[in-house]
């Protein structure tokens, strides 16, 4: 073959190409899912990137996408690692995502001042800085429905209210297991201001990512410090090995507390002796919704899902789903204030800004009662709704509390001095000139 | 001179206070060295027999754990599943032998270490291929492998003994004692310090090369898959459990990378001062030292053994 003939097929590809693109850009959505389904954080990723996938994919299947848009879902392995999320960013950016979704604190760091640049929303559901709450400063990150801190503040008012107010917290001491990266140090500020407020002593355990299923040197001074409650911010396997370390030591399982990440494997682990461990959750767990039937319906049992059929309905399954139903809100809110079919990044962004998910709406999607009504508006960009707390009975998780609402005040305050501190020392951090279309 | 207090004095205080505290400690310590000394005996078997160090040996205890449980859950009975993960191992040696190590002879030692970096790769891979990259439970009481725990009064307070953790001292001790006895008074043991010493020399006395490789594979397999149970009984198989194998890195800077008694040495000293220095030193940093101090460890015991405790000394002309 001559180099004439090289040439011109590389032209005719690429002309090619260039006719397709916007020929498939012109039908679809596209939404790039950044995932884990290899490495040590795989135990968590995969329930949750199933959840993601299926429920999307359900809405493709069942109703031919959001709006008569079909979605283009791609999945990008980033194996909880933030170089190779930023890769995966990097990778699918030029594809005009709609959003990303980083599942990754350390991930989402790098990525909150690359969001207003190249007009990409940021979805950090319950998890990234807490301070991108705050809409007025962040506009392209949204953290809903709760933050690490608002997290941590559950908990202590939980534990507070169990020892018959916050004020017997005084001289008590709390442990608190993290894993010792950006992720797990998230709530520290918050827990240390608490300490001050209501005085009682934190006690801290970091747990390193090599040596997660290594923590009997954590469980040691843990006997040691004897704290009256532990509080885990864990992640993939070092969940597991926690609450089997802590049954091994000896720990009182009904004073280990967790932030909502250990699925049902997790507390499995522990065997009978994980009975009372505790967790704050704020969706529902099974399958018993029609959304849910929905998916089995038309993913699951078409083949369509990597998920085995009994993971179906666990935990982290339904939160991957929780996180895909404000994907899509975020979609059908920009076609409705767009009047586009096809939406961009810059219009799910006002899209998620007016996700109103009220017990109707929630019952037009087919997820009635599997959580809390929920509001996002311009400067709102978490809601700091209400969590409640579930305990392991052996076998499955079971609602044992109300919803408990984040202690604000606190919470607050702390927040506000820490978006604002963001901004300080991001020297040209823009002030925010994005469209509002939901002040309240 | 508060923080020479709390460095010098503090700790060695506390010892005194709380003895049942320093015996769990030590426990705890040598339970962990027992279980680092098998991992690095897998890299030194390998090391002795072809001075390569096999970066592979941790993903192989995942690999290995993880046949073991993956063959038990496709509906394998326990004892068979595990004969079969040994067997598994050996078609690994047999496979690494003729498709990585035998095309590389009398390539520099770099290639071949950097062979098992590849190697690494693609048991990572094929091992989320075939098993998934869910963390699996290890069958403990289907191989009959004891649990519970006994809780022992004494110096004025309790240590608690798990017996899973008994039972990991004792068949690791065993293991360690069974390979150390099979390569120093065997004939399969000798042709392998022949090897070690020089390859050109074995191959001269009708020592078979090949062979002898895929019996320090197979034999570093079959460490692999005792640490692989004994690790994912205590925390779960999942692939993260190939990270706790570079833990064997400081035992065998210790112990020295061709020494039989210098990994379980090594294993021993390290397991003890990383848990002893994280529960009384640790706190005066906040915590989470365990990481790094195998390696200060490791480093101060190079100061003045710079072949590491039981290594050889090499002399090397100019």
């Amino acid at each position: 073959m001559s180099f004439r003939k090289i040439g011109l097929g590389l032209v005719a590809a690429t002309l090619f190409a260039g006719t397709a693109l916007p020929a498939f850009a012109q039908d679809s959505v596209y939404v790039p899912l950044f995932t884990y389904r290899t490495g040590p954080f795989a135990g968590s990723g995969i329930p949750i990137a199933d959840g993601m996938h299926d429920y999307l994919q359900m809405l493709n299947e069942r109703d031919g996408g959001i709006g008569g848009v079909k979605l283009v879902l791609e999945e990008c392995e980033t194996g909880y690692d933030t170089k190779k999320g930023v890769e995966c960013y990097e990778s699918v950016k030029g594809k005009n995502p709609v959003i990303v979704n980083p599942w990754s604190t350390g991930i989402t760091l790098p990525l909150i001042p690359r969001a207003s640049v190249d007009k990409i929303p940021i979805l950090s559901m319950a998890y990234g800085l807490s301070a991108s709450a705050r809409g007025d400063i962040f506009p392209w990150v949204f953290n809903p429905p709760a933050t690490y801190w608002d997290g941590m503040s559950m908990i202590i008012k939980y534990i507070g209210e169990k020892e018959g107010g916050l004020e017997k917290l005084k001289g008590k001491k709390i442990g608190f297991l993290h894993l010792d990266a950006a992720f797990g140090k998230e709530p520290i500020p918050l827990l240390q201001e608490l300490a001050k407020q209501y005085g009682f002593e934190v006690a801290l355990y970091p747990v390193a990512a090599q040596d997660m299923q290594n923590q009997s040197s954590q469980w040691l001074s843990v006997r040691r410090d004897r704290p009256d409650y532990m509080v885990m911010w864990g992640w993939g396997a070092m969940n597991g090995a926690a609450v089997k370390e802590a049954v091994r030591s000896g720990y009182p399982m009904d004073k280990f507390y967790s932030v909502w990440w250990p699925g049902e494997d997790d507390a499995r682990a522990g065997g009978a002796g994980a009975k009372g461990f505790k967790m704050l959750n704020w969706h529902a767990v099974g399958t018993d919704y029609p959304a849910l039937k929905d998916i089995q319906k038309h993913v699951v049992d078409k083949g369509l899902s990597k998920s085995p059929k009994d993971k179906v309905g666990e935990l982290l399954y339904n939160r991957g789903i929780y996180n895909s139903l404000l994907i899509a809100e975020g979609i059908a809110q920009a076609q409705k204030l767009t009047g586009k079919k096809v939406v961009t990044g810059e219009d799910v962004r006002r899209g998620m800004e007016n996700i109103k998910l009220d017990p109707a709406r929630l019952k037009e999607l087919g997820l009635e009662g599997f959580t809390d009504p929920m509001t996002l508006t311009c400067t709102d960009h978490n809601s700091h709704s209400a969590a409640f707390m579930q305990e392991w009975d052996g076998s499955k998780w079971v609602k044992i509390s109300e919803p408990i609402k984040p202690m604000t005040e606190q919470v607050r305050a702390q927040l506000d001095a820490a978006a604002k501190d963001y901004a300080d020392k991001n020297p040209g951090w823009p002030k925010r000139s994005e469209r509002c279309d939901n002040q309240s | 001179m508060d923080i020479l207090y709390k460095i010098f004095i503090e700790p060695f205080v506390f010892m005194g206070e709380a003895p049942d505290l320093l015996i769990q400690t030590l426990w705890e310590g040598l339970v962990s060295g027992v279980l680092y000394a098998l991992i690095a005996l897998g890299f030194v078997l390998i090391f002795k027999a072809s001075g390569v160090f096999n970066f592979a040996q941790g993903i192989m205890v995942v690999f290995a754990a993880l046949t073991l449980v993956g063959l038990y859950e496709a509906g394998v009975p326990a004892f068979l599943a595990l004969i079969l993960a040994v067997l598994i191992m050996l078609v690994l040696a047999v496979v690494v032998e003729r498709v990585v190590l035998r095309p590389l002879v009398n390539q520099p030692d770099i290639i071949l270490f950097m062979a098992t970096f590849g190697l690494t790769y693609f048991l990572i891979g094929f091992g989320e291929l075939i098993f998934g990259g869910n963390p699996k439970e290890m069958i403990t009481s289907e191989l009959y492998l004891p649990r519970g725990t006994t809780e022992v009064e004494m110096l004025g307070g309790f240590v608690r003994f798990q017996h899973l953790d008994i039972a990991a001292t004792v068949i690791a001790s065993i293991m360690i004692g069974l390979l150390a006895v099979f390569f120093s008074k065997t004939r399969i043991g000798r042709a392998l310090r022949a090897v070690a010493d020089s390859h050109k020399a074995a191959l001269s006395v009708g020592i078979s090369l090949n062979q002898i490789w895929v019996i320090v594979w197979f034999a570093a397999g079959i460490v692999a898959l005792v640490a692989g149970i004994m690790w994912g009984a205590r925390a779960g198989v999942s692939f993260s459990l190939q990270i706790i194998a570079l833990k064997a890195l400081p035992v065998l800077i210790l112990g020295g990378f061709t020494s039989i008694p210098g990994a379980i040495i090594g294993g021993l000293i390290i397991g003890v001062g990383e848990k002893l220095g994280e529960f009384y030193w640790g706190p005066l940093v906040g915590g989470g030292i365990e990481t790094w101090l195998a390696y200060v460890i490791a480093l101060l015991f190079l100061l003045y053994r710079p072949q590491g405790l039981f290594g050889e000394k090499i002399i090397e002309r100019i």
